[in-house]
């Protein structure tokens, strides 16, 4: 949201006349009313109970419960899996953006949907394309086997879904960003003689920063709590194949919720540092222009 | 603006090959096997796993909950929408902040903490189960996930256009002698109904394909509370990957029409902004 013109529009409406009637009073009440209602019940009640419950027995066990070392391997897993991930669809993002906001190509438009593509497809699907494709009666399920090769149900086949559903999150961050900064500025550096790579460090990227680094994040978040794909590759081996969210559902069908909960406020943790994150990248100035 | 004009930039090469490779290897090729797979399927066979009453079942659960859940989104997405652009109250930034939430949750944090609200002694649910309406392990939970997830869409889809309104325009309106609900049913719903209705297919689509946090709280009893995906993923861990696939073509298919109509409608959207002449 751009904040300069919002307050702007929200001055504007104190000032204005035939507006402060009992109606209008009302209604703004009952407005107000209904959206912090509906979201109380539906964000912050959920929010809060993860902590409560997560903290129901105390500090110690919430913090015992880190000492699981099948918590601590699906808490690895989750951090190597976005260590690989995130750097791979970055750059995928910044060649994708480059290629779509510096030219005019046929099929641009097409491009674009495709890159897209990931979010429209529900994430069991993102998942089982990966076992169709590896699983032991997939396209490649023979050859792999026959080399020694297991992609699904090991992490290699974890990170590829991952990687499939964060696939175009830094992407479409960048495309509109740098359609609208336009070419002008990196024409000149060319002109005057700099070379490719030097334009892209020196001209572009401190122009897309705010924008980079936003995609960036949003990226990790989903790398990190991604379920439903990683679900139908994993195989669900704990100690070995268990993700973050993978360990939450393992251990709330244990009926361990103090566990579960406690993995699950580590993920929420996560979610509101991107917040926090997105607010201030926001505020630094992207999207002001 | 500058289709057609040669540019002297570098890397065309480059970053296009890469784009399309990737593209190809990582999103492209896996689709493809999907669909081949449902395709080269005998046709008895395929029908027996679209229309299975098992199937058919959790269709009618994952579209009409997906579609209730839009609902839902529809009208609370736009009172939410417009409270956040014509109101200032305290704590009005936070809330900004927190629409985004279920988008930045992980699916399976929502679906266990939605499950603990609303269980029959949860926070809410305990209330709720008081007056014997019971949310947990039923297809009103199965919803309530559905509209949870959706919300950041219709919200966030609304909230832009309602920014952009002609402010003049309803003073011009109301200047005129037009009551309040006269305005807002003749210049804000006209203005901003392509968002509106964008906003609404976003909803459905992410509800039709959530997974994880419906899950948790859908107790998942076949015939009743069983999801579309999660039948998906029962086929799957039964090595029944064509019966997985089939379902699969499916729900491929829905999101494609889904892809179409959302691109119809935002081209319908800009087609009105230009013959408004904003």
């Amino acid at each position: 949201m751009g904040d300069g013109a919002h307050s702007g529009a929200l001055e504007e409406l104190d000032t204005r006349p035939g507006r402060d009637t009992i109606v209008g009073a009302l209604v703004r009440r009952g407005l107000i009313g209904l959206s912090v209602a509906f979201l109380a019940a539906l964000l912050l009640a959920p929010l809060a109970v993860i902590f409560v419950a997560a903290l129901q027995s105390g500090l110690r066990a919430y913090l015992h419960s880190f000492v699981d070392p099948d918590t601590q391997a699906a808490i690895r897993l989750t951090l190597l899996t976005a260590a690989v991930v995130v750097p791979v669809n970055t750059l995928f993002g910044l060649a994708a953006a480059w290629a779509i906001a510096k030219f005019e190509f046929r099929g641009k438009s097409l491009l674009i949907t495709l890159i897209d593509l990931p979010i429209a497809v529900s994430p069991v699907i993102s998942g089982m394309l990966f076992v169709l494709l590896f699983g032991m009666q997939g396209w490649f399920g023979a050859w792999l086997a026959a080399n020694g090769i297991s992609l699904v149900f090991a992490i290699p086949g974890i990170m590829i879904a991952t990687l499939f559903v964060t696939f175009p999150y830094v992407a479409r961050e960048l495309i509109p960003l740098m359609q609208q900064l336009g070419n002008d500025e990196e024409e000149a550096a060319i002109t005057l003689g700099a070379g490719g790579w030097m334009t892209f460090f020196r001209v572009t990227l401190p122009k897309i920063r705010w924008g980079l680094l936003y995609g960036v994040i949003l990226c990790n978040a989903r790398a990190m709590g991604e379920f439903g794909a990683v679900s139908v590759v994993s195989g669900h081996i704990r100690g070995l194949t268990n993700t973050m969210p993978l360990a939450i559902e393992a251990l709330y069908n244990d009926y361990d919720f103090t566990g579960a909960f406690a993995v699950a406020s580590l993920l929420t943790l996560l979610a509101l540092l991107t917040l926090v994150l997105k607010s201030l990248v926001e505020r630094t100035g992207y999207r002001r222009r | 603006m500058r289709a057609g004009q040669p540019t002297v930039l570098p890397g065309f090469g480059l970053t296009l090959g890469f784009t399309t490779f990737f593209l190809s290897a990582v999103v492209l090729l896996p689709l493809a096997a999907l669909v081949l797979l449902a395709v080269s399927t005998p046709l008895h066979q395929l029908l027996d796993a679209v229309a299975s009453p098992r199937a058919l079942a959790s269709y009618r659960l994952s579209f009409g909950g997906a579609l209730l859940a839009a609902c839902i989104n529809l009208v609370f997405g736009f009172i939410i929408a417009w409270t956040l652009a014509r109101y200032e109250f305290p704590g009005r930034r936070l809330m900004d902040a927190m629409i985004d939430m279920p988008f930045a949750l992980p699916t399976a944090v929502s679906g266990i903490a939605l499950t603990a609200v609303f269980s029959a002694n949860g926070w809410l649910g305990h209330y709720l189960a008081e007056i014997g309406i019971h949310v947990a392990y039923t297809r009103l939970g199965v919803i309530l996930a559905m509209t949870l997830i959706g919300m950041p869409f219709a919200v966030r889809t609304v909230q832009p256009a309602l920014l952009e309104v002609q402010r003049d325009l309803e003073d011009a309106a109301e200047t005129l002698g037009a009551g309040r609900w006269y305005v807002f049913r003749r210049v804000v719903v006209p203005a901003v109904l392509p968002a509106l209705l964008t906003g609404f297919t976003l909803a459905f689509a992410r509800a039709l394909g959530e997974y994880g946090s419906v899950i948790f709280i859908s107790g998942n009893l076949p015939m009743k509370t069983e999801i579309t995906p999660l039948l998906i993923v029962i086929h799957l861990e039964e090595f029944d990957y064509r019966g997985a696939a089939v379902l699969g073509f499916v729900m491929l298919a829905a999101s494609f029409v889904i892809l179409l109509a959302i691109n119809l409608l935002q081209a319908w959207g800009r087609d009105r902004m230009v013959r408004r002449g904003t």
